[in-house]
């Protein structure tokens, strides 16, 4: 008999919040558990960090020297290398420091900064190692990964969702919260794979899944900007949850006077 | 001479704590010399990344501080930004925020209990092998996790970083049939939830007392969730707004948790602290429940915290239903608010114990200032006062893989935040014979 798939989940700077997308899959967890061997996933019990394994998949974002060691030995071990969520596909909220004085920021929080070990930005995975799939989402759901892990299993590339959450209001035929309440949405430059759930409850989407593909964000700020938005509040919606994936950061600083145009 | 042990484990996960941690046991002559939990969080450092946002982009952002209890972190904030603007958005919205908090309790609850004690207590590696052996008991667990889930999606659309709470009340209404469909669920899962309680109650716990002082919020007629004054067993008993005046945090060099004390001395939150402080707040008939189990309650034994959380689950299941039961769609899901320049304080019993928050906010509504303490930084310094205890108990001179084992079944038991409370990466022993 053929040996189970192995699989490992590893943490970096993170809510934990993707972990439970494998966590909250109720009876589904017991059945992945015989199809795959989980041999690393501190969460759910097992420990083994240096394991070898078919596919590691990674949360968090890479912001300290130690974590941007061990992500190398990560990569070295694993076949598949897959991101789950924001903090490692685009180094998540806490990636907003990028753009501050990381120092002062360590100073006015810890009465002694001399003793955290932190370094000035948190980046995603991908600037450190090669990875295989990105799956964006804050948080991911437990559809995408056992979606993935089942085109794995199966031997065929993965699908996953490069469309805008505007498609997947239509499809779900949500009532435009922009169009209808004018209410300044980031719907047409973000990646849908949520579900479109924030429309659906009359409220803007806040780009918590990340660009979409071609996502013209450049389009949507002037568009939020003539809907009476200052540029700073149109700062605010770009640098967000994803703010350092480059086609909002490149927005979102502009209107912050960083970049020139 | 010294004998110098170090023992790398997974410790807690929560806001400026999350991530690992070593415990440090320096012995000398048999007897305890110096014991530290080190945390190394990557720090995150959200008091920062909130200054400068919108007073209406809280609710989302702080949520991102904890993935397993996102809507305390939601919960707080509200109520902070609300008591400072004055607003009061009325009942709807209040037993909405109880009935949201309730699923959470359910959720985290549940997992903790499953997927994380109850190993520890029954001789497990983890819930796989405990499931292996315990099916029907953890597929009993997995549907009331579900089940919590199930009640936070109903206002927040889904369970992690929901996206229902704003400021002033909720985007969304649930429909009367969503709201139907759990509440039948509920009402078959009653017998479950009290079926678990008797099942924690009924577990070999190890029997040992200790005295700690215990701390939760207590309210006038509920058991506490989204209101109330800060008390103790030691005669505390403050509004939110004071926390500052008695509970002061500082950092170990050891440490990037911060830690908190209570007029300098170490204290307990969560679910036990809780249950000591309100048993008379219990529904009618949880308090029969928990009457019939022969426990005493309050507990001074820390190991009750298992039987605790369940109980809690049977106060969130029974409060969840007569919520659902009383359930009118509303004409209004929030109240409007107009920022207003100040200091807003804000405390609810997340699952692990007391998070209190504090905003300053200028008159455009941006915030100012912030700081955030939570239940984890507050529960530290009473798990290394249990660990000293637990391992002189134990006896220090026992194998290293036995203090390992007790070492973490006590840092496990106080639920520090999820991936915290898991197991140790590895052991390695020092012996620095002349240090």
């Amino acid at each position: 008999m053929l040996d189970k798939p192995k699989i490992a989940v590893h943490k970096f700077a993170s809510c934990d919040g993707c972990q439970l997308a494998f966590l909250n899959l109720g009876e589904d967890l017991l059945a992945l558990a015989e199809l795959v061997d989980v041999v690393h996933f501190v969460e759910a019990g097992p420990v083994d960090p240096e394991a070898t394994v078919d596919i590691a998949f990674i949360e968090g974002s890479i912001s300290t020297p130690e974590d941007a060691e061990r992500i190398l030995r990560i990569r070295t071990n694993c076949r598949y290398l897959i991101t789950v969520g924001a903090c490692a596909t685009s180094g998540g909220l806490q990636a907003l420091r990028n753009f501050a004085d990381g120092k002062e920021w360590l100073a006015s929080i810890y009465a002694k900064p001399e003793f955290i070990q932190s370094l000035a930005t948190s980046t995603p995975i991908a600037r450190h190692v090669k990875v295989d799939l990105e799956l964006w989402g804050c948080p991911v759901t437990g559809r995408q990964l056992l979606a993935v892990l089942r085109a794995l299993l199966f031997g065929v590339p993965p699908w996953h969702e490069k469309d805008k959450v505007c498609l997947e209001c239509k499809r779900r035929q949500t009532v435009c919260v922009m169009v209808a309440k004018g209410v300044p949405c980031m719907g047409p430059v973000t990646r849908t794979g949520c579900g479109a759930l924030c429309p659906g409850f009359g409220r803007d989407c806040y780009a918590c899944y990340g660009p979409a593909e071609n996502p013209n964000a450049e389009s949507l700020a002037r568009r939020l900007e003539a809907m009476g938005l200052s540029p700073e509040a149109v700062a605010r919606r770009f640098l967000f949850i994803n703010a350092a994936a480059p086609d909002f950061a490149d927005v979102g600083l502009k209107r912050r006077g960083n970049i020139n145009d | 001479m010294t004998e110098k042990r170090q023992i790398p484990i997974h410790v807690p996960v929560l806001a400026r704590v999350e991530g690992e941690g070593t415990l440090e046991l320096r012995v000398r002559n048999g007897v305890i010399e110096d014991l530290r939990l080190r945390i190394f969080e990557p720090p995150r450092m959200f008091e920062k990344l909130l200054e400068g946002r919108e007073y209406t982009e809280i609710p989302d952002m702080v949520a991102r501080i904890c993935g397993i209890c996102p809507v305390a972190y939601q919960m707080s904030a509200v109520h902070a930004i609300e008591n400072l603007f004055g607003a009061q958005p009325g009942p709807w919205v209040h037993d909405m925020r109880r009935l949201f908090y309730c699923g959470e309790w359910i959720q985290s609850h549940s997992l903790h209990i499953h997927m994380l004690a109850a190993p520890d207590f029954l001789g497990y590696e983890n819930i796989t092998e405990l499931a292996r052996h315990h099916a029907d008991e953890v597929r009993r667990g997995l549907r009331l996790q579900a089940l919590g889930n199930e009640i936070i999606r109903l206002l927040g659309a889904r369970s992690v970083h929901p996206v229902g709470a704003r400021i002033g009340g909720f985007h969304h209404a649930p429909a009367r049939t969503q709201v139907d469909a759990v509440r039948e669920k509920l009402l078959a899962a009653l017998p479950e939830a009290e079926a678990l309680v008797h099942w924690t109650a009924a577990l070999e716990l190890p029997t040992e007392e200790q005295e700690f002082t215990t701390v939760s919020l207590r309210h006038p007629r509920e058991y506490p969730m989204n209101e109330g004054r800060i008390v103790s067993n030691r005669g505390l008993d403050i509004a939110v707004d004071q926390f500052e005046s008695r509970f002061v945090e500082h950092q170990e060099a050891h440490s990037t948790a911060l830690h908190c004390l209570l007029d300098g001395k170490p204290y307990l939150v969560g679910p036990l602290a809780r249950l000591n402080l309100n048993i008379d707040r219990l529904p009618a008939p949880v308090r029969k429940l928990a009457g019939s189990l022969g426990i005493k309650f309050p507990s001074r034994n820390m190991y009750h915290s298992i039987v605790a959380r369940a109980i809690e689950i049977a106060v969130a299941m029974h409060e969840a239903l007569r919520m659902l039961e009383a359930y009118t769609v509303p004409p209004a899901t929030y109240l409007d608010s107009t920022p207003r320049a100040g200091t807003g304080h804000g405390c609810t019993e997340a699952p692990r114990g007391l998070l209190w928050h504090r905003y300053d906010i200028d008159a455009t509504g941006i915030v100012r200032g912030a700081r955030i303490v939570p239940p984890t930084s507050q529960n530290q310094a009473r798990i290394e006062e249990d660990l000293r205890r637990a391992l002189h108990a134990l006896g220090v001179r026992q194998g290293d893989a036995a203090l390992r084992q007790r070492g973490e079944m006590v840092i496990r038991n106080y639920d520090p935040c999820i991936s915290c409370a898991t197991h140790f990466l590895d052991l390695r022993v020092h012996d620095l014979a002349n240090t």
